[in-house]
């Protein structure tokens, strides 16, 4: 692969070598089924357990809290729709936020055809729920709350700690997609009143294709995979072994590093918010200023487009992505940025760049220097910015 | 998928060197077509004299493909008489693209309309009439009216 500069890593990460290094055994050597009786397989169950309590300890969890999953997606199903069918005595209702991840709205989706009823709150134009809302919308057979740990578009961060309290407060369940807050955010379990959290292996260096679901210690869920007796009989299908130790090394390696990480994240993003927004006229950041993920950063630039955006980006070697329309397959730009009250023509001119700390000060450099003669460029052929040229001259 | 497998070559070269960018000052006829809520906005100038289309030129704001049959859609009316360009169809605009992804296929509707608006207007300007040319149903302005 030629020279990129990879500012997509809310998509997906690269998996370190080091963490790579600690699956390899278990693909080659240690191939047993980590489910067998014989000694061979042991090695696998001992690797199993291990990154679970790696993983408990990082969250402040107990090892038999956390259940592995094919992924964030899979968690997000299975905490929706188990407790929707474990609680369906009790009641009917729902209540999740307009921004979340599609893992969860269109589960709630598929819910409201089977007779559940889902509340979608209102975000502010920075993207955050509003707490009052939340309490107005609880009722009497309100279930479950679902609200992301922080988004995956706009960086921001919900006020989870309130919100797990509120929920608490009235007896109610509460779920989170923290697949972009986990490794990135400190999550404290003992501190938080969170009762299921969806995690992902693959957004911390870690391999595509494993997450987990932690579930509080007496909360009843219902199996989401049927099969073999796995995860206690919770969740059947051979163990992923090397996938599974991946993401035990991606969180102890994700552990060692925070600080330092997060720092250099948050010292790099500032750097660039701050030169774009400084540098490219009819610019706005989208997302919360403070309460925002590390390595999120988010733009609208009026006039222009995604899509075309990114490919010329592509052509100078940035790999970035867009909330347009045109990227998402639908004649609608992102529902998030829909949700924080943008116009369509402004929501379809928006730009992610989700950087790690593996980003260098001369990445950002160029893809400044880059991105001003790309929105030049894209302006000088757009009409809308002819328009508003002549608007403005009058 | 990703876009940029999806896209011909020659999508690309038009995207990436889009021909005849731009305005005409006092020109013969200007169609705006498409709206900023899907996120493609087509404007086409056309310079047309004795009843021969001698330049376009356009401006747009969308996607790769909207650039691209944009781009395409002035190559193939320069040079074209009234009623030749009449007949430049989105599947004309398409072909000449080596194809587009089906769900661009509207980005070459939007460029055969932009040049029927942009002949509209030359023709309402000089009080003619152009057999067979409708008036333009998707406009700029319907959108901004709903402001």
């Amino acid at each position: 692969m030629e020279n990129i500069i990879y500012l997509d890593n809310a998509a997906t990460t690269a998996v370190k070598p080091q963490i790579l290094e600690t699956m390899k055994p278990y693909f080659e050597e240690y191939y047993g089924n980590a489910s067998s009786v014989y000694r061979f397989a042991g090695e696998g169950q001992k690797a199993v357990e291990e990154a679970r309590r790696e993983i408990a300890d990082f969250l402040g969890a107990k090892p038999k809290e956390i259940y592995f999953t094919g992924g964030g997606s899979e968690s997000d199903n299975w905490a929706l729709k188990a407790t929707a069918f474990a609680k369906r005595e009790k009641g009917k209702h729902i209540i999740t936020s307009k921004i979340e991840h599609h893992a969860i709205l269109h589960t709630c989706e598929y819910l409201e055809k089977l007779g559940f009823e889902v509340t979608y709150l209102n975000v502010d134009e920075n993207g955050l729920v509003d707490l009052e809302e939340l309490k107005k919308a609880i009722r009497e057979d309100t279930i479950l709350i679902s609200i992301m740990f922080a988004n995956n578009e706009i960086g921001t961060i919900e006020p989870i700690q309130e919100i797990g309290k509120i929920a608490h407060e009235h007896g109610i369940l509460f779920h989170t997609d923290a697949v972009q807050a986990y490794g990135h955010v400190p999550i404290d379990l003992n501190e938080l009143s969170i009762d299921m959290l969806s995690a992902s292996a693959h957004k911390i260096n870690g391999p595509k294709g494993v997450g987990i679901l932690y579930v509080r210690e007496g909360v009843r869920i219902g199996s989401f995979i049927h099969g073999g007796a796995q995860e206690r009989g919770k969740r059947a299908g051979t163990y992923n072994t090397p996938g599974i130790v991946g993401f035990g090394a991606a969180t102890k390696w994700a552990n060692e590093t925070f600080a330092g990480r997060i720092e250099k994240e948050i010292e790099l993003r500032d750097y660039l918010i701050g030169r774009v927004l400084k540098e490219i006229p009819y610019t706005r950041l989208n997302g919360h200023a403070v309460n925002r993920l590390p390595g999120n950063a988010n733009f609208s630039f009026r006039f222009v487009e995604g899509e075309s955006l990114l490919l010329l980006l592509d052509q100078n070697g940035i790999c970035a992505s867009s909330g347009s329309a045109c990227t998402s397959g639908s004649l609608d730009p992102s529902h998030v940025l829909l949700a924080i009250g943008l116009p369509h023509e402004i929501a379809h001119g928006s730009l992610r760049l989700t950087l790690s700390a593996d980003n260098t000060k001369e990445e950002i450099d160029y893809t400044v220097e880059k991105l001003k003669t790309i929105v030049g460029r894209l302006r000088s052929m757009s009409p809308l910015y002819e328009d508003f040229v002549k608007e403005q001259s009058k | 998928m990703s876009q940029v497998l999806e896209y011909s070559e020659k999508v690309m070269d038009h995207f990436n060197n889009p021909r005849n960018v731009g305005e005409i000052e006092n020109a013969s006829g200007v169609g705006t077509v498409g709206n900023a809520k899907c996120g493609d906005i087509m404007r086409i100038y056309l310079d047309i004299q004795d009843n021969v289309v001698k330049d376009a030129k356009f401006k747009t704001f969308g996607c790769g493909a909207a650039v691209a049959t944009s781009s395409m859609a002035t190559e193939l009316i320069i040079g074209k008489t009234v009623e030749e360009a009449l007949q430049i169809t989105n599947k004309a605009v398409m072909e000449a693209l080596d194809g587009l992804p089906p769900v661009k296929v509207h980005c070459s509707l939007l460029a055969e309309e932009a040049i029927h608006a942009a002949l509209w207007d030359y023709a309402q300007k000089n009080h003619i009439v152009i057999p067979g040319l409708k008036p333009p149903v998707k406009d700029i302005e319907e959108v901004s009216e709903e402001k």
